[in-house]
């Protein structure tokens, strides 16, 4: 029982944990809360479906040709919707709903309204330690921690990821050093995007069928990470997928009839911590911002 | 009396062009049911108004103060189950039920703001999305006998006998709510404060509370109204529909709510109105016709369109097309006129 609630945390906290980054990631530089984040999630989720399983196609490539689709499509989405409204906040968090619902009929009008079901990606099982763990699982672990790793690597490395974390930081003074705040930002819609297609790949086999509105549950679950870490905090964001990818494995395995109510607990959780750190368990205040 | 409101009506409503289409467009509603007699549009058309009364209680909460409520189901479905719940164990008739379901939403409007009063926006939007969706899920997990679980509590007496009876109920009770949360969002009123601390609150919190408002007050007695009316409205829903169903907590209502507001223009009271009797309406309307698959993807497209093309809104739009503010006394004027009505200086 404490092995597979261990498993369990691990896989849905890296799935999470990459959801997360790349909604953090936009919130940072944009200010925009994505609400149609898990919408693209959704898309990568069918896309492997449809590429890996209903054509056929070999792995590697349906895995690229879904993850560069899905950033490309974000992209589109913010150059034609998201940067014409950004000046209006309501509209922004509106127009990413509409979104999100939009996906989801166009994906049930698409593919239909049954669960399409995709099987393990990779079959097998590895023993550690004498506990029997899917290959599957040992895949997604190693992938999350990959894709943490390269995100860290842009970040502090490369000169878009100082432009992205300076524009985070202070976007008046990011542009008057030379930073192009829209192509900045186009490029963080971008990643953010293929990161959910990515978190949805690894998804999609674990959740045991794919349905349209597969995207409202893992919502507001990231909702509720990137809330628990910090709004636009990486670190925090990380830190705070693991733990409720915890909560989440707690709930699945000591009640497995309501598995839903984790996200009541998981949002329980967040009701706490906010009311004993209004910023968050890794965000900080600025002083101008402070009531 | 009667000459003072004939004086009102020649001089503050014929016009200005929003103020008389609006007048003609309640007056069309009290006569709706002598016009038809089907009762699919008396159904709609009151399940319309009371979402009317649900989604102006957000914008009162959320447009006016700036506090971005993702969770206003919480309140809707509060009133609808606080009904519900009084029903089921004490047996009390609707005339009872249905104020102390809204009080009973009031009551809990009070208690989740407090956790939320320390936030920021971004925050507090996300930790008020989360309320609804815990209590949802506890109802829908509590054993059936209880608070009804999965199905939601049925049975509850019906608002009146008739769809008429009803849909006359619904039409007064919104009519009269509609005025009221007017007029306590009304900025330029000079009696009544709140619509003008709502409006500072929501431009610079920080400003008001120099200039010597206690933000933390009005903040509270928003998140008391709102919870109020959109109480109002779940517990009348939860009589007219004769159930009260976990589905009033889910995000969807929440999202609705939000949605008709931002539709028709935040911020504007009015907005809330056209949006629920324009967007809620047609979306229902396309269940019958053979665009049923589409209908939700119509909305959200037409959704997405408004937005891109008329953020502020649609009614804010057709507002600024139809009437224009006097650049020296700002009084509003009818777009067609060349000169002020009120002291003749020309209009562009």
């Amino acid at each position: 029982m404490i092995e597979r609630i261990i498993v369990l945390t691990l896989v849905r906290g890296s799935t999470y944990a990459i959801l997360a980054s790349g909604l953090a990631l936009i919130y940072g530089v944009g200010r925009i809360i994505n609400l149609a984040h898990t919408a693209f999630l959704m898309v990568g989720a069918y896309g492997i479906w449809f590429f890996a399983v209903s054509q056929g196609w070999g792995l590697p490539e349906s895995v690229a040709v879904t993850v560069v689709g899905t950033g490309l499509l974000g992209v589109l989405v913010y150059r034609f919707l998201l940067d014409r409204v950004r000046e209006h906040e309501a509209a922004v968090l509106l127009i990413t709903i509409a979104l999100a619902m939009a996906t989801q009929e166009l994906v049930r009008i698409v593919f239909g309204s049954l669960p399409r079901n995709i099987p393990f990606l990779i079959s097998g099982t590895t023993e550690i330690l004498g506990i029997p763990i899917f290959n599957q699982y040992l895949v997604t672990l190693g992938i999350a921690t990959l894709v943490i790793i390269l995100i860290w690597l842009v970040l502090s490395k490369t000169r878009l990821g100082i432009a992205i974390r300076a524009t985070a930081n202070d976007a008046e003074v990011a542009n008057l050093l030379g930073v192009s705040i829209p192509r900045t930002l186009m490029i963080t819609v971008g990643i953010g995007t293929a990161l959910a297609a990515v978190a949805g790949i690894l998804l999609a086999p674990l959740e045991g069928g794919l349905t349209c509105y597969m995207w409202i549950s893992p919502l507001m679950m990231v909702l509720v990470v990137i809330v628990l870490g910090g709004l636009g905090s990486l670190k925090g964001s990380f830190i705070a997928a693991f733990f409720v990818g915890l909560v989440e494995a707690i709930v699945v395995t000591v009640v497995p009839t309501q598995g839903y109510l984790s996200q009541a607990f998981a949002m329980l959780a967040m009701v706490i911590v906010l009311a004993v750190r209004p910023q968050g368990m890794f965000g900080t205040l600025f002083e101008e911002e402070k009531l | 009396m009667v000459r003072r409101l004939l004086r009102d009506f020649r001089w503050g409503i014929l016009p200005i062009p929003g103020r008389t289409l609006a007048v003609v467009f309640f007056l069309s509603l009290f006569i709706l049911p002598l016009i038809t007699d089907s009762k699919y549009a008396l159904v709609l058309i009151t399940m319309a108004a009371l979402y009317t009364i649900f989604a102006v209680s957000w914008d009162l909460l959320s447009g006016y103060t700036g506090q971005l409520n993702f969770g206003h189901a919480l309140f809707f479905g509060a009133g609808a189950y606080g009904a519900a719940l009084l029903y089921q164990y004490l047996g009390w008739p609707p005339a009872a039920t249905i104020p102390l379901g809204a009080l009973i939403a009031t009551g809990i409007g009070v208690v989740t703001c407090l956790p939320a009063l320390r936030l920021r926006p971004p925050y507090l939007s996300l930790l008020t999305l989360a309320f609804p969706i815990i209590v949802e899920q506890i109802v829908r997990s509590l054993p059936k006998d209880i608070a009804g679980g999965n199905y939601g509590i049925r049975g509850i007496p019906p608002l009146a006998n008739s769809p008429i009876d009803s849909y006359y109920i619904c039409l007064v009770v919104m009519t009269i709510s509609v005025l009221i949360m007017w007029k306590l969002t009304d900025a330029g009123s000079k009696n009544i404060r709140t619509g003008l601390i709502f409006h500072a609150i929501r431009e610079d919190e920080i400003a008001a509370r120099a200039s010597g408002i206690d933000t933390i007050r009005y903040k509270v007695l928003a998140f008391a109204i709102g919870g109020f009316f959109a109480g109002l409205a779940g517990a009348l829903c939860a009589h007219f529909r004769t159930l009260a169903s976990p589905a009033y907590f889910s995000i969807f209502t929440s999202f609705n709510a939000i949605i008709w507001a931002v539709f028709g223009g935040i911020a504007s009271i009015y907005g809330s109105v056209v949006g629920v009797y324009t967007l809620y309406v047609l979306m229902d309307y396309l269940r019958l016709t053979p665009l049923y698959e589409y209908r939700t993807l119509i909305t959200t497209v037409i959704i997405i369109l408004i937005l891109l093309f008329m953020p502020e809104g649609i009614a804010v739009w057709i507002r600024d097309k139809i009437e224009r503010e006097c650049p020296r006394c700002k009084v509003s004027n009818a777009a067609w006129r060349h000169e002020c009505r009120a002291c003749g200086a020309p209009l562009r």
